[in-house]
């Protein structure tokens, strides 16, 4: 009666340990939910981990760029699932104006991980969730699932501490919090395949709409549509798995230079 | 379709890297903007195109030309999917390598023809054999730089099969490949027909996915306990064969017995989950539960001891000090602990025993010790449940050892 488990199965039951494993240590822990498709998929995982009731608050890192269609997406779930979310700014740059203008790495630094360690300083947070995945990116892919950054949210590279088997880091007095990654081992079509089977909502705006979509959405300032006539899940599904064109080529980020990524993240960027 | 992960280890510059990105070159696996960046990343330096770069992403890596931290990168063929995890050279990143290899369900070693075995291509062997990684392929790369002779390749051949076969590994295959020039990676090289078995990525093919613990008696550690609409849900991963609704289960350390009440799903309630499940579950009796208890099934217990005989691989600058009092962590269990004996601290790159009964232990060093733990543990030997059979040593909050399991009375 017994049967061997899915690829999908797989993931998923990896993902919800290391969700539990994390909040069985800090508590007081809360998810960056950045409401793409890998932390929403992140999200759908934290509530099965909690039989749908998130014990922690969940953080939308908000740089007032984003597009319309992801601040109508996260109002109506926050209320559909009953999240307790924070939204977190870093007002006072924004209402110096900040914005891709004043130079795209200064903008993300700013926006993202400056609002994002006035929140951790705001709330204590010891731990937080990410949906980041190694397919990603080169520099993701060195990532540890439990990975320490330190009092100026420096990620330390270089010196990773060592994780075996499914033994992970604890906390120490000199690092300031802990990024948990449950997705670290999912693929861009691993999330479809899930998000198609879990019939899990996702922003409009991954669907082809005249003959483009977004692979991956964050502010409009700073993000492409590719062509694609990919306008439902099956087709989105199909596409990825014929496709050889990255993930984040529509990202400005990613491409100032080779090594914008590992200095935006070194310094705390997700 | 299965998904197989396999970790590439070896000496420094040996070519794991390269290998690795040759592989996802002629495989067609990369994306146009990733190659892209490979070839401009290649002439930034003024080298030709260094394959490598596909892996090596920090700018450190690339300054220097070599591998600092473990990365893991996806790949498929015609047969099956793979996560291919590729591990530093360095002696200075063995802890990298060691991360990477706890991954894995087989391994490739890298040997460099011209240089023949050195002290990393033993040591990784070592770490994958007490690692219980038994599903070893070596490659014998830089075939060109020795002009594709038999002769040579036989040499070091011989050299490897001795050294692997004092540590009890029996490798599938031994492969003559160039990684830079792409001979029999995915072709069949013309400048080695003298070599009649598979290329690299036929052998990979045939590579088999570690065993599901299904079938073996029920082995599931709790990992939290949640409170909710007044049940006390206790959470945790099903690590050996399979729990249903009804079952008589008894708790470890504890001893006591209940029965299983309800499995507990989001919104769904299975009767049975298998190894790999993550669970919730609600007893009949009041028996409160905490993180560390094994639960398993009456008459199939794991021992239950404050006495551990183990073999353990020390990964930290400052020595290990008989006397301090460490953490020791297996499966969701933890307590303090001490080593009460070391009994024989041996060379990882020599296996040379170094002293019996000793003192201390020093970076990179594997020991046969006994370890005191302050609360009794619930162990398998590794080799039956590896969960049980495996631990971590923490002090100051960091991993600085690994431990198996292979002698449980």
């Amino acid at each position: 009666m017994t049967t061997e488990l899915s690829h999908l199965d797989r993931l998923e039951n990896q993902s919800i340990f290391i969700i539990r494993e994390a909040y069985s240590q800090f508590r007081n822990v809360a998810m960056l939910w950045s409401i793409g498709k890998d932390s929403t998929t992140l999200l759908w995982l934290v509530r099965k981990a909690f039989f749908g009731k998130i014990p922690f608050p969940v953080v939308h890192i908000d740089t007032t760029y984003k597009f319309k269609e992801i601040y109508d997406f996260r109002d109506k779930y926050a209320s559909q699932w009953g999240l307790n979310l924070i939204v977190a700014k870093n007002d006072e740059a924004i209402s110096k104006g900040m914005g891709p203008k004043s130079g795209k790495f200064v903008c993300c630094n700013e926006l993202k991980t400056v609002a994002l360690k006035q929140a951790i300083a705001k709330h204590h947070f010891k731990a937080l969730y990410l949906g980041i995945r190694r397919d990603e990116h080169g520099i993701r892919a060195k990532e540890r699932v439990f990975s320490p950054r330190d009092e100026d949210f420096e990620w330390d590279y270089k010196n990773q501490p060592p994780e075996l088997w499914d033994q992970y880091k604890t906390k120490a007095a000199e690092e300031e919090h802990l990024r948990v990654h449950p997705l670290l081992g999912w693929r861009e079509l691993d999330v479809w395949e899930y998000v198609k089977r879990e019939n899990l909502p996702v922003v409009e705006l991954y669907f082809a709409k005249n003959g483009k979509r977004y692979r991956s959405i964050g502010c409009h300032t700073c993000c492409m549509p590719v062509a694609s006539d990919a306008d439902t899940l099956e087709k989105i599904v199909e596409e990825l798995r014929v496709s050889k064109v990255s993930e984040r080529s529509g990202r400005a980020q990613d491409k100032e230079s080779d090594y914008t990524m590992q200095k935006l993240r070194s310094l705390g960027y997700m | 379709m299965d998904v197989l992960s396999f970790v590439i280890v070896g000496h420094v510059d040996h070519g794991k890297s390269t290998l690795i990105g040759r592989l996802l070159y002629d495989t067609d696996s990369l994306a146009p903007d990733k190659i892209e960046e490979m070839k401009r990343a290649s002439e930034g330096r003024g080298r030709e195109t260094e394959f490598a770069y596909l892996l090596d992403h920090l700018e450190e890596e690339r300054k220097q030309g070599i591998t600092i931290d473990t990365t893991q990168v996806f790949f498929k063929t015609d047969k099956k999917r793979y996560v291919i995890i590729d591990a530093p050279g360095h002696v200075e990143f063995v802890k990298n390598m060691i991360t990477g290899a706890s991954q894995a369900e087989a391994a490739v070693l890298i040997i460099d023809v011209n240089e023949g075995v050195r002290e990393q291509t033993k040591r990784h062997s070592y770490m994958l054999s007490l690692l219980g990684l038994g599903q070893v392929v070596v490659v014998l790369n830089k075939m060109d730089l020795v002009g594709f002779s038999q002769q040579r390749f036989n040499q070091v051949k011989d050299e490897a099969q001795k050294w692997l076969a004092s540590i009890g590994i029996e490798p599938l295959v031994y492969i003559p490949i160039s990684a830079i020039r792409g001979d029999n990676i995915t072709k069949r090289s013309e400048n080695i027909d003298w070599h009649k078995g598979p290329t690299f990525l036929e052998i990979l093919d045939t590579l088999k996915n570690r065993l599901s613990a299904k079938d073996k008696p029920l082995i599931l550690p709790v990992q939290d306990v949640y409170k909710i609409d007044d049940n006390r849900i206790n959470a945790g991963r099903v690590e050996a064969g399979v729990i249903n609704t009804g079952d008589s289960i008894k708790i470890l350390p504890g001893g006591q017995t209940t029965q299983v009440k309800s499995i507990e799903k989001f919104i769904r309630k299975p009767t049975s989950a298998v190894a790999s499940e993550c669970i919730g579950f609600i007893t009949s009796d009041s028996v409160f539960l905490n993180r560390g208890d094994i639960v398993c099934l009456p008459g199939s217990e794991p021992a239950v001891t404050d006495r551990i005989p183990a073999s353990i691989f020390w990964m930290s600058r400052r020595d290990l000090d008989k006397a301090e009092k460490l953490i020791i962590r297996c499966a969701t269990q933890e307590t303090t602990c001490k080593i009460e004996a070391i009994t024989k601290r041996i060379d990882s790159a020599t296996l040379q025993v170094i002293e019996q009964n000793a003192g201390l232990l020093k970076n990179l060093e594997v020991a046969e010790v006994v370890i005191k733990t302050k609360k009794p543990l619930a162990i398998k030997d590794f080799n039956d449940v590896q969960e049980l059979g495996r631990f971590v040593l923490v002090r100051d909050e960091n991993i600085c050892a690994g431990g198996i399991i292979t002698t449980v009375r």
